[in-house]
């Protein structure tokens, strides 16, 4: 796309170019694709499955502001402390006032992308507070000093050749790449960090407002060691991230983890309603939840609205036949394939974005498998057409448009154009053949051939059969 | 019956034989063919590109050039796509051009939909010696919901032996002006449909959408391989000449 920033244009071919990646993403893609739509299969009537979660969701947006005083006032009586914060600036500076208060030297982390969003770990560091993730995919890519790939599976890119060298340099010798040896060496090394954890930083799956619950999806067990050890726990969320009812919840969990992996429920649901009470064995002595907007309620009441149905399951992800080749990092935010060439541009402005919504044929299966019914292809077809209204588009695009417009509306004009496309075209023919087009169609040229329009166009047979038959 | 071919400007200008086969498809099925020549292009390039007011402008002039037809009917199951679900939308604001859009999409079909579901065609009585697969095109089989109608018609040709396509619901990487903006994404996704192809052994991919088989064609002719593709029309119009 003549308009396409550079940087884009090198993460694309830096995917491209991954040839690991291109094995191993696709690999862990058709894993879980075929998980969801086995899982999906299973429930034998998912269309009304998703039209309960996405009417949930629905309710939830549009009553957003009530079932967020409503959890705000639940999770205060159950002894926590909650905090609205208009952007990640805000969010950090509670998280830091925290982690000051405490003294606190470690923390340890469950898988957050809203703590992605805010550089959270980052920000930590430069306090001096050692970080560890806990997640096995994300400790994986902090050892790599990299950001995940993927809402689910973060270190979908790596193999298990790349986690054996970085788990030997931690280790100081040699691991082989075998599961269990690797696995082993991961579980000796967090559980020791669970253990001297100052504060645990989750995120939060689903929060309950008629209780003040936060709910965490894991497999690992890790987010129930990272919100029980440490003896301060915080929570982060997206302000969306709400559910009314624990009602709603038997149908976004399942819808959750079976568009995820193909689980029928993910092996460890967490619930936390507060901090430890008395009569608990165990739990954190403080609990704190914070719920971040950062442009979020800017997206209620446009266009846009739905895709804070999202419920970050993934599945758009796993059936994406772009994000299948050129992998999450290409996409370049912190939420990849096509819920993150939605969300980023609206969270983070056109400026540096712009090119996210054209990352798309626009096929549709995104759409097609999201289990709360965003539609994601014609939410990116609606950020197009904000970018050619707001003047993102390049000029020679627009006024190729413009032409497009007046011809399409002109009827004899069209059929002209028609009849002189053989013509026209041949300037650039080999042949039959245009291998080598110039302007819009050097895109089209670069990887295949183009035919030459037909000498005799279909309106002019059908003219000629016409006349011949009178 | 009468029925108005609307031929997509694809098959207009590089593909009238797809155009002569749908006509003679029809016209063996007893149905009468007219050609309105007021008719332009769906618009979908502007619509996707998000120049909404430009596929407007297309969008008016295809509602007044089919304003008399009884059924209009397609070689694509995208541009019959966006007749059905992206017409009404785009005139939301305008109430008359709303109904008049809402009247075009209701009969509108794509050509296999429209054989099999309106006139009740459930074979043709033609011959097609070859091993083919079928490209399932995406706004065809998402957008319409139509996946089974062209393999029930191919299925039914004598010597037709059908292979079934790996990765059939993935996209062969056209998505229109998609392939030349993002041409190397695209490249990769043709080649993945390629390498799934040359699997099956076929030696001609049958679709229903010229974007994608133009797309298919083109690399498979960049690249030197010798499998043809074909619409569903043309092997079916072949097909009842032998």
């Amino acid at each position: 796309m003549s308009g396409q920033r550079a940087e884009f244009a090198e993460r694309v071919a830096a995917g491209l170019g991954n040839g690991q990646m291109r094995i191993s993403v696709p690999l862990t893609q058709d894993r879980l694709r075929s998980g969801r739509n086995r899982a999906a299969a299973e429930l034998g009537n998912v269309e009304e499955w998703r039209d309960r979660a996405s009417a949930i969701r629905m309710h939830t947006l549009e009553n957003l502001d009530s079932y967020l005083e409503q959890l705000a006032d639940n999770v205060r009586k159950n002894g926590g402390h909650i905090h609205f914060a208009p952007d990640g600036q805000s969010a950090l500076a509670y998280v830091e006032q925290v982690i000051r208060e405490k003294e606190a030297k470690s923390v340890v982390k469950s898988k957050s992308m809203v703590t992605e969003e805010i550089h959270l770990n980052n920000h930590l560091q430069k306090l001096g507070v050692e970080v560890v993730e806990s997640d096995l995919g994300e400790y994986i890519i902090q050892l790599a000093g990299e950001t995940p790939s993927h809402l689910i599976a973060p270190a979908i890119h790596k193999t298990r050749g790349d986690v054996a060298a970085l788990f030997s340099k931690v280790a100081n010798r040699h691991l082989s790449d075998r599961t269990e040896e690797l696995c082993a060496f991961a579980r000796d090394q967090l559980r020791r960090k669970f253990l001297s954890a100052d504060v645990g930083i989750s995120g939060c799956n689903f929060a309950v407002a008629e209780s003040g619950s936060i709910v965490l999806v894991s497999n690992e067990g890790n987010a129930r060691l990272t919100t029980t050890l440490p003896k301060v726990h915080i929570a982060i969320m997206g302000m969306e991230r709400i559910v009314p009812a624990w009602n709603d919840l038997d149908v976004l969990l399942p819808m959750l983890t079976r568009s995820a992996t193909g689980q029928k429920l993910s092996v460890y649901v967490t619930a936390i309603t507060g901090p430890r009470r008395a009569e608990d064995a165990d739990g954190p002595e403080e609990f704190h939840l914070i719920v971040l907007d950062n442009g979020r309620s800017d997206i209620l009441g446009t266009a846009y609205q739905e895709v804070l149905k999202c419920i970050r399951c993934g599945a758009c992800l796993n059936v994406c036949p772009v994000y299948r080749h050129i992998g999450g990092h290409a996409y370049g935010g912190v939420y990849s394939g096509p819920i993150g060439a939605v969300l980023t541009p609206l969270l983070e402005g056109y400026e540096e974005w712009k090119e996210l919504p054209y990352a798309s044929s626009l096929c549709g299966a995104c759409t097609e498998v999201c289990p709360v019914k965003i539609p994601l292809h014609d939410l990116l077809i609606e950020h197009r057409k904000d970018e050619v209204e707001k003047g993102y588009a390049p000029f020679a695009e627009s006024a190729a448009f413009r032409m497009f417009g007046y011809v399409t509306s002109h009827p004899s004009l069209y059929s002209f154009a028609v009849k002189l496309a053989h013509t026209g075209f041949g300037l650039f023919a080999d042949g039959n053949v245009i291998n080598n087009g110039p302007g819009p169609l050097a895109g089209w040229t670069a990887v295949r051939d183009l035919p030459r329009p037909a000498r005799q166009s279909f309106r002019a047979w059908w003219q000629e059969r016409e006349e011949g038959k009178a | 019956m009468q029925v108005s071919l609307f031929i997509t400007c694809l098959a207009d200008v590089f593909f009238p034989e797809v155009g002569k086969s749908v006509v003679a498809v029809l016209e063996e099925h007893g149905v009468e063919v007219d050609f309105p020549l007021a008719q332009t292009c769906c618009g979908q390039p502007a619509y996707n590109s998000g120049y909404h007011r430009e596929a407007r402008e297309a969008a008016r002039q295809m509602i007044k050039a089919f304003a008399h037809s009884r059924y209009v009917v397609a070689p694509s199951g995208s541009c019959a796509a966006m007749i059905r679900h992206y017409y009404p939308s785009l005139m939301r604001d305008e109430p008359e051009w709303h109904q008049k859009a809402v009247k075009l999409a209701e009969k509108t079909y794509e050509f296999s939909e429209f054989l099999v579901n309106v006139l009740g065609v459930s074979e043709v009585r033609a011959c097609f010696p070859a091993t083919a697969a079928y490209h399932q095109s995406c706004h065809m089989s998402r957008g319409l919901g139509v996946k089974d109608e062209p393999l029930r018609l191919l299925g039914s040709l004598r010597d037709l032996e059908l292979r079934e396509l790996p990765y059939c619901q993935d996209c062969c990487g056209f998505g229109g002006t998609f392939a030349s903006k993002m041409s190397s994404i695209s490249e990769a996704m043709v080649d993945e449909k390629i390498r799934n192809l040359e699997e099956t052994g076929a030696t001609l991919l049958v679709g229903s959408d010229m974007g994608c088989l133009m797309n298919i064609a083109g690399r498979l002719q960049r690249t030197g391989k010798a499998i043809e593709t074909m619409h569903v029309a043309e092997v079916l119009a072949k097909g009842m000449k032998k």
